[in-house]
């Protein structure tokens, strides 16, 4: 199981203007990577970016291919008032072993009742996801990026809106794909959690402000900085002239 | 009539399962767009073939599949005020096919917009019966698909399938089964057997099977009542059973069993867990 994702001088824009500006560096396979940064420093777009849903504007990621990466977005958009059963949105999971039309088989479907054990929703197989509260909702999503198996994991601000026994709980996870050798990529704005739980972090204001093991990239003047640098926006920009 | 009932009842399972996904995908308006849409292909195919139920059908198919694209486009380009661009769609759509029906006066306008019996030859229960088993089996094909599609387009796209194949197939679909309709019910009505019973059906499940279920047995009923209606009083095929699906849509709306105004003014006491 290979986990490492390049950045290569990675931009990636929003109409234009830089959310991430030339940013290099790797992820190495296994690794648990907690990236920070204040609102607008391009966490969430580089992560979108990394599952390859947000165009690369320069630069160039490398390792992160269709197939390898599962994604957990922010503050999900999904309709949950979509009638549908708990199992069969951990089943939608299963897409990449399953495809469209392959059937699911008991193997799978035993497979993805052990995800929703393993999450804490024993019991919840045929409820709809309309009657489940936030928190459950988002172990249901952590139940669904079990199945997927990816070697590289994208948790983007996973533990907002959710009580301290849920986080609890879905954190012994993410410790549990760390422990199993899967890269495990977290966005979160809890300083406190990354310093606990991600031996490495990355400290995002657009470009990188700093990046390696996680007791020298968290102090406190390096927050502050982050945030002045974040908040940069002009108008009339004028394009960028970094040499690549 | 018997070949309209036969026709109708095929339409009746085809139909109300797509529009339970419309509705679920807040697509409701779509279903408009597409039936003025196929209007303008079935006056052209009316103009170059005379009354040539094939010839009308391939047209109106390929001028819904047109509008769905050209819907599609002009929403993504135009960053999501979807609605708008619809709307003037299907105007512009009606008004063509309004005026090549009246310059060609190849059909009879008030028969091609809102249905009669009579029209319904066995040429129209073949293509009713054709569009429902293709629609059906269709339906089957692309069910799994079409609900992650529905429910989570992003994580289809991050495990590499097309979320714009199957919902192009699904809007196939859908324009054939208001292409279907179109002999017995009229152009105009004909996604009314589509929409009412799906919309109606939100009231009696919640979940996805059984509002499936629950569409199709209601539109069953529509149909048969419908079609004594219109025999009886005199009335459009079409606009007879779109009433009924519509007072049935009422009544679930008023008394079913779920989320209806009935269950919302009777206080019940709350469960003990």
């Amino acid at each position: 199981m290979n986990g490492a994702i390049r950045l290569h001088d990675l931009t990636l824009t929003h109409d234009r203007h830089p959310a991430v500006h030339h940013v290099s560096g790797s992820f190495a396979p296994g690794s648990l990577t907690g990236v920070v940064g204040p609102n607008g420093a391009g966490k969430s777009t580089l992560l979108r970016a990394l599952a390859g849903l947000h165009p690369v504007a320069s630069g160039r990621i490398e390792g992160a291919g269709p197939g390898q990466v599962a994604l957990l977005p922010q503050g999900t958009t999904l309709d949950r008032s979509f009638p549908i059963a708990c199992l069969d949105v951990v089943a939608l999971g299963l897409w990449r072993s399953c495809g469209a039309f392959r059937p699911i088989g008991p193997a799978n479907r035993a497979r993805a009742e052990a995800a929703l054990d393993a999450v804490g929703l024993r019991g919840f197989e045929r409820r709809p996801v309309g009657s489940l509260s936030a928190g459950q909702f988002q172990r249901l999503l952590f139940a669904r990026l079990m199945v997927q198996d990816a070697p590289i994991l994208l948790l983007d601000e996973p533990f907002n809106a959710v009580d301290a026994r849920t986080e609890a709980d879905l954190l012994a996870l993410v410790e549990a794909w760390h422990g199993a050798g899967r890269t495990v990529i977290l966005v979160s704005h809890d300083l406190d959690l990354v310093r606990a739980h991600c031996p490495d972090t990355l400290l995002l204001a657009r470009h990188v402000l700093a990046w390696g093991p996680t007791e020298t990239v968290l102090h406190p003047g390096a927050m502050r900085r982050a945030r002045l640098e974040a908040e940069a926006w002009t108008e009339t920009a004028p394009p960028c002239r970094v040499a690549a | 009539m018997r070949r309209a009932l036969a026709g109708c009842l095929a339409l009746s399972i085809a139909g109300p399962p797509l529009g339970v996904f419309l509705v679920l995908r807040r697509m409701s308006l779509m279903s408009d767009v597409l039936q003025h849409g196929i209007l303008p292909g079935l006056a052209i195919g009316a103009a170059f073939a005379g009354l040539s139920l094939w010839a009308m059908g391939l047209g109106g198919f390929v001028a819904g599949l047109l509008v769905a694209l050209a819907a599609g486009a002009l929403a993504r380009a135009t960053g999501g005020r979807e609605d708008s661009q619809l709307a003037a769609t299907y105007l512009v759509a009606l008004a063509l096919g309004v005026a090549i029906v009246s310059m060609t006066r190849a059909v009879d306008l008030t028969q091609l917009l809102f249905g009669s019996v009579l029209a319904v030859d066995d040429a129209a229960l073949l293509l009713m019966a054709g569009v429902a088993t293709v629609a059906v089996f269709g339906l089957a094909v692309i069910w799994r698909p079409l609900i992650l599609e529905s429910f989570d387009p992003e994580a289809l796209r991050l495990a590499g399938g097309s979320g714009a194949a199957w919902h192009l197939g699904f809007l196939a679909l859908v324009v054939l089964c208001v292409v279907g309709g179109f002999t017995a019910l009229g152009t105009l009505m004909s996604v009314g057997l589509m929409m009412l019973p799906a919309i109606a059906a939100r009231h009696w499940s919640r979940t996805l099977a059984g509002q499936v279920r629950a569409s199709v047995a209601l539109a069953i009923l529509a149909s048969v009542a419908g079609l004594l209606l219109s025999y009886d009083l005199d009335v459009p095929t079409g606009p007879a059973i779109v009433l009924t699906a519509g007072a049935i849509w009422l009544g679930s709306l008023a008394a079913g069993p779920q989320e209806s105004l009935l269950r919302s003014w009777i206080r019940r006491p709350h469960l003990a867990g």
